[in-house]
């Protein structure tokens, strides 16, 4: 009944890390090779344009871990006071061009990394927006000069896929939104490890069964050593054995079960010894809470599940809906059980009978797979695909299909000067978001974003109203350029222009244009937030550029590696308060 | 406007961003605040201190000195590695070998033109508290929590009621992988580290019988390697984890008794991440919190906002998350409250097992203590001959040589004060 790990009979050859290896050993403990290499083929884009620094440090944070390649397209000459806030310039930099002057000091830090610069504004560099189809993702440092450049890079890298970062950051504040492909599914989300035990024992399986049954059928009997070493996962399916014949073969449902089921565990153990209980005892009781789960899938995997791409699979489907619909089969199949990760948390036992008890779960989550993989091979089949999905995909999703993730991915939200954002999706959601802070006593951060919403706007309408003076047009084209007598309007300041951004909210109107904004909370929080970006004048202050950088770069390095969850979809940060918040706009 | 700095003339057109914020109020600065030349002049007249040039380091020698800084000082005793290198940016391949300090400052000095940093190539242990008095405020950028708990426990001892000068305020940062915590210490008024260890609770060990005898993990093997054969067959040299000829020999052995157990998964990597500690770090998650760290320090030297009350976490495994909130000062805090700690223990344990046990406790953490009741030495590590007279109280019971809710006081090598503790008896 041993199952044996195979023997190597010859020691494996000795190789110590390659110099990669080394100057990456710190972050391949984060994303392993497969994230590496994702990182090393990824193309980043920075359109970048006002101080700039959020976005030089973002790269910083890219070039380290080696990004493969990044591209700077800027627009100014470095001036005196790019100077004071930009460590990635020098005095040499003054009057030369900031993107080849950034790009070359940003170069020094990783010469594996592919730097490139292009002086150009956005506008002009996007101009033919096929461009934006050479790099695999997008940072747009905003506001853009006005709302039609967002407008059009978001549309295209909505179409092409590409996913956009859309970066505000001034003063002490900023934000980010970040755009995803329409379906943006992660399998590896690297859950917490306490989180991720699937020991499924009140659905044992023959083998455990039989294993369970030869360490724990003379229980009384067995001498101490042996009593104290029973792996408590044994223990624990042994007197489930003895709770369900004495009800009718019903598991322990409620709290109230398992604690009584608890007691009776702990009454098992041995405490004439000097330690006075047994460990193995102590974990089995400790794990009674945790273990004893009837089976249940997370809500991002039901989504998954539920989903037209995952029932109905079509010729073209991803290779992930073809996984996702044959765990679903399995689900189906096996009273909704999912394949079993196969991971054994370390506990009390003999070194052999840990060994054993691996090889248990290990062989019956290879079964598992096995099952799974079959269903792909079929899929594969009646659609025609002629280059199967490689294992190591299928295996990986097994081991992590509680925990796979489907981002679907929203467009930016685009505060156009002339027209009124249209909130009605959204408008609950994000008044409840209101609500809710309230309620526990706090200060949302939501009017942070809609104050970068009302920067936007007023740039697109500065844009608007300076077009109206170059180009002297009929009035009614543009509304509000000119007042009746022909004179040409000041340029509204920003502070006081914000004021008529903030949602005004019109109980006549259904669904309302901005949501429900009027808590004098939220509007002093907005107020506030209004007059400290006017205090700013659009500077950056470094610490707070190289903090968003900081974050940006997190959430770019998670969307390039697929790993780990990212940001859905918009994030604000409060360096007043040091808070953040995200919301899903 | 012209001004000199560090013998540095410059104009103001280059600080046009940052003048911004000290010479304007905000809606949320203080309104007895006042912004301008009064402001500027007192933030490039505040001397700082750095300690640690490394990850969350080399971001805050640059932060500071974007933020207007001009006399900053940075303490850091390690050279540079490779594995350095993707994330500490102030540092190139050739500087592999050299004082991380010394680099490090050279290079922030030569970039941001009128700002001063002078290194430490040492340890914080080396200083003396006329050291630390010369400093306006001190952020740390650290991985050892002892290092931290020496600074914080030397800054908290420094404060003198009378003198309001003698407060430094300390700053701290740490991560781990997509994770980090950011936190601003008033030493006395707020909490301070002391008070706040339990919540970074140390990796228990495994216990030396299951390496000994019942390994079950690649880990386990590498323990044993590590602990035992070490000593055994190599006693006479001394483990350099950073040597790898000493990390391979730990992982053939590790690896040959990884396979007399049948127990899969070793590897060097692995070997090298156990026997170092290795903790995952990325550009990124420094960047975020020595940032955090030095938007404080702008805060709190110039006023022009009001700072962290007082602690930061940040996480960043799934989505964005931070949660700030006030730790509690603690009563019984052994550096900066007026009451002992209690600690419940078994009046049946021996006091080895106690001494044991202090290395692990989240609330205590110490690795090399003496213990003295009022009356008497219950042991004490240093010198050799108090040593030997009182190691015979280690096989003891805790009930035989204390009462029940005494109080002990215990020292350890690590601290320049000591802890007061009191015995609580279990049960």
């Amino acid at each position: 009944m041993t199952t044996m790990v195979e023997r190597t009979t010859t020691p494996p050859p000795l190789q110590g890390p390659t110099a990669k290896e080394k100057k990456y050993d710190r972050q391949l403990r984060l994303w392993a090779a497969g994230g590496q290499q994702a990182l090393e083929d990824a193309k980043v884009l920075l359109l970048n344009s006002g101080p700039g620094v959020v976005g030089v440090e973002t790269l910083k944070n890219l070039i380290l871990p080696g990004v493969g390649n990044y591209t700077i397209v800027d627009e100014v000459d470095v001036t005196e006071k790019d100077l004071g806030v930009n460590f990635f310039l020098e005095e040499s930099s003054l009057g030369k061009s900031r993107a080849e002057e950034s790009c070359k000091y940003l170069q020094e830090l990783n010469l594996e990394v592919n730097g490139n610069a292009i002086q150009k504004s956005t506008e002009s560099f996007v101009e033919k927006p096929s461009v934006l189809d050479n790099y695999t993702l997008i940072i747009l440092i905003g506001p853009t000069k006005d709302c039609s450049i967002l407008e059009k890079i978001s549309q295209h890298a909505q179409k092409s896929s590409i996913p956009l970062f859309y970066v505000h950051c001034v003063g002490f504040f900023s934000h980010f939104s970040v755009q995803l492909p329409a379906q943006f599914p992660i399998v590896d989300t690297h859950p917490d490890p306490a989180s991720t035990q699937d020991l499924r024992l009140l659905n044992p399986w023959p083998e455990l069964l039989i294993f369970a049954r030869e360490k724990t059928g003379n229980l009384p009997f067995q001498r101490d050593h042996e009593h104290g070493h029973v792996p408590y996962l044994l223990l624990l399916l042994h007197y489930l054995n003895v709770w369900k014949a004495a009800r009718d073969g019903k598991a322990p449902a409620n709290y109230s079960n398992k604690k009584e089921f608890a007691a009776m565990v702990a009454e098992g153990a041995r405490k004439n010894n000097a330690e006075g209980g047994e460990e193995n005892f102590d974990e089995a009781t400790a794990n009674v809470l945790k273990s004893l789960n009837p089976p249940s899938i997370s809500s991002g995997l039901k989504e998954v599940f539920e989903s037209d791409d995952c029932r109905n699979l079509r010729k073209g489907s991803a290779n992930f809906w073809i996984i996702a619909h044959a765990i679903n089969k399995f689900h189906a199949a096996h009273n909704g059980l999912l394949p079993l990760p196969g991971a054994l948390p370390d506990m009390k036992a003999q070194s052999s009978d840990y060994i054993q008890l691996q090889n248990i779960y290990k062989a019956k989550a290879h079964s598992d797979f096995a099952e799974v993989t079959a269903t792909v091979r079929r899929s594969e089949k009646d659609l025609d695909i002629e280059s199967p999905i490689d294992d190591k995909e299928i295996e990986a999703f097994c081991k992590g299909a509680q925990f796979v993730k489907l981002i679907r991915g929203r467009p930016i939200r685009i505060a156009k000067s002339t027209e009124t954002l249209d909130w009605s999706d959204r408008a609950g959601a994000l008044s409840m978001e209101l609500e809710n802070q309230k309620m526990m006593g706090l200060e949302s951060l939501l009017p942070i974003y809609f104050a970068f919403l009302a920067l936007d706007r007023h740039h697109d309408e500065t844009s608007r109203l300076e077009q109206s003076r170059r180009e002297p047009s009929p009035l009614k084209e543009i509304p509000g350029a000119r007042d009746v007598s022909g004179a040409v309007l000041p340029v509204p300041n920003f502070a006081e222009a914000a004021h008529f951004y903030t949602p005004a909210v019109d109980p006549e109107t259904e669904p309302k244009p901005w949501p429900r904004f009027d808590t004098p909370e939220a509007r002093k929080t907005f107020d506030n937030v209004v007059k400290e970006l006017d205090r700013a004048d659009g500077a950056e202050l470094h610490n707070i550029s190289a903090l968003t950088g900081g974050m940006v770069a997190q959430e770019v390095i998670k969307v390039i590696t697929k790993q780990y969850v990212p940001v859905d979809n918009t994030c604000v940060f409060d360096g007043i308060a040091s808070k953040t918040a995200v919301f899903n706009i | 406007m012209e001004t000199m700095v560090n013998g540095i003339e410059h104009s103001r057109e280059r600080w046009r961003y940052l003048d911004y914020f000290l010479n304007k109020p905000g809606p949320t600065s203080d309104p007895e605040w006042l912004p301008g030349e009064q402001t500027i002049n007192s933030l490039e007249t505040s001397k700082v201190l750095v300690i640690g040039a490394g990850g969350l380091g080399c971001e805050i020698l640059k932060n500071l000195a974007l933020s207007g800084f001009k006399d900053i000082h940075v303490i850091d005793m390690d050279t540079i590695d490779v594995s350095n290198l993707n994330r500490q940016f102030l540092f190139r391949e050739a500087d592999v070998g050299k004082s991380k300090a010394e680099c490090a400052a050279a290079f922030v000095e030569k970039r941001v033109k009128g700002v001063k940093i002078t290194p430490f190539n040492g340890k914080i242990q080396d200083k003396d508290e006329d050291y630390y008095m010369q400093f306006k405020m001190i952020i740390c950028g650290l991985d050892s929590i002892e290092a931290r708990r020496w600074i914080n426990a030397t800054l908290v001892g420094m404060v003198d009621t009378e003198n309001p000068e003698s407060l430094k305020p300390l700053i701290d940062g740490g991560t781990e992988g997509f994770k980090g915590q950011s936190r601003v210490i008033l030493p006395t008024m707020n909490s301070c580290i002391e008070c706040q260890l339990d919540m970074h609770t140390p990796r228990a060990a495994v216990p030396l019988c299951t390496l000994a005898t019942i390994p079950r993990q690649p880990a386990h093997c590498i323990e044993w390697a590590h602990i035992i054969a070490w000593e055994e067959h190599r006693k006479d040299d001394i483990l350099d984890t950073d040597d790898p000829e000493h990390i391979t020999w730990l992982y053939q052995k590790a690896l040959a008794r990884a396979q007399e157990f049948n127990i899969p998964g070793v590897t060097y990597s692995m070997t090298q991440g156990v026997v170092k500690n290795i903790i995952p770090a990325i550009a990124s998650t420094n960047a975020i919190i020595a940032a955090s760290c030095c938007n404080e320090a702008f805060k709190i030297a110039t006023s022009c906002n009001p700072w962290l009350q007082n602690y930061m976490m940040y996480s960043g495994d799934d989505g964005v998350y931070t949660y700030t909130f006030e730790t509690e000062q603690k009563e019984d805090c052994p550096v900066c409250g007026n009451l002992a700690k209690s600690l419940t223990v078994n009046p049946n344990m021996t006091l080895q097992e106690f001494i044991d046990s202090l290395g692990e406790r989240a609330e205590a953490q110490l690795m090399k203590p003496t213990l003295r009741t009022e009356e008497k030495s219950l042991y004490s590590q240093f010198p050799a001959s108090l040593r030997e007279q009182t190691a015979p109280n280690l096989e003891k019971r805790l009930s035989e040589l204390v009462e029940n809710g005494e109080e002990i006081g215990i020292s350890d090598p690590a601290f320049a004060i000591a802890f007061k503790y009191k015995l609580i008896f279990s049960s």
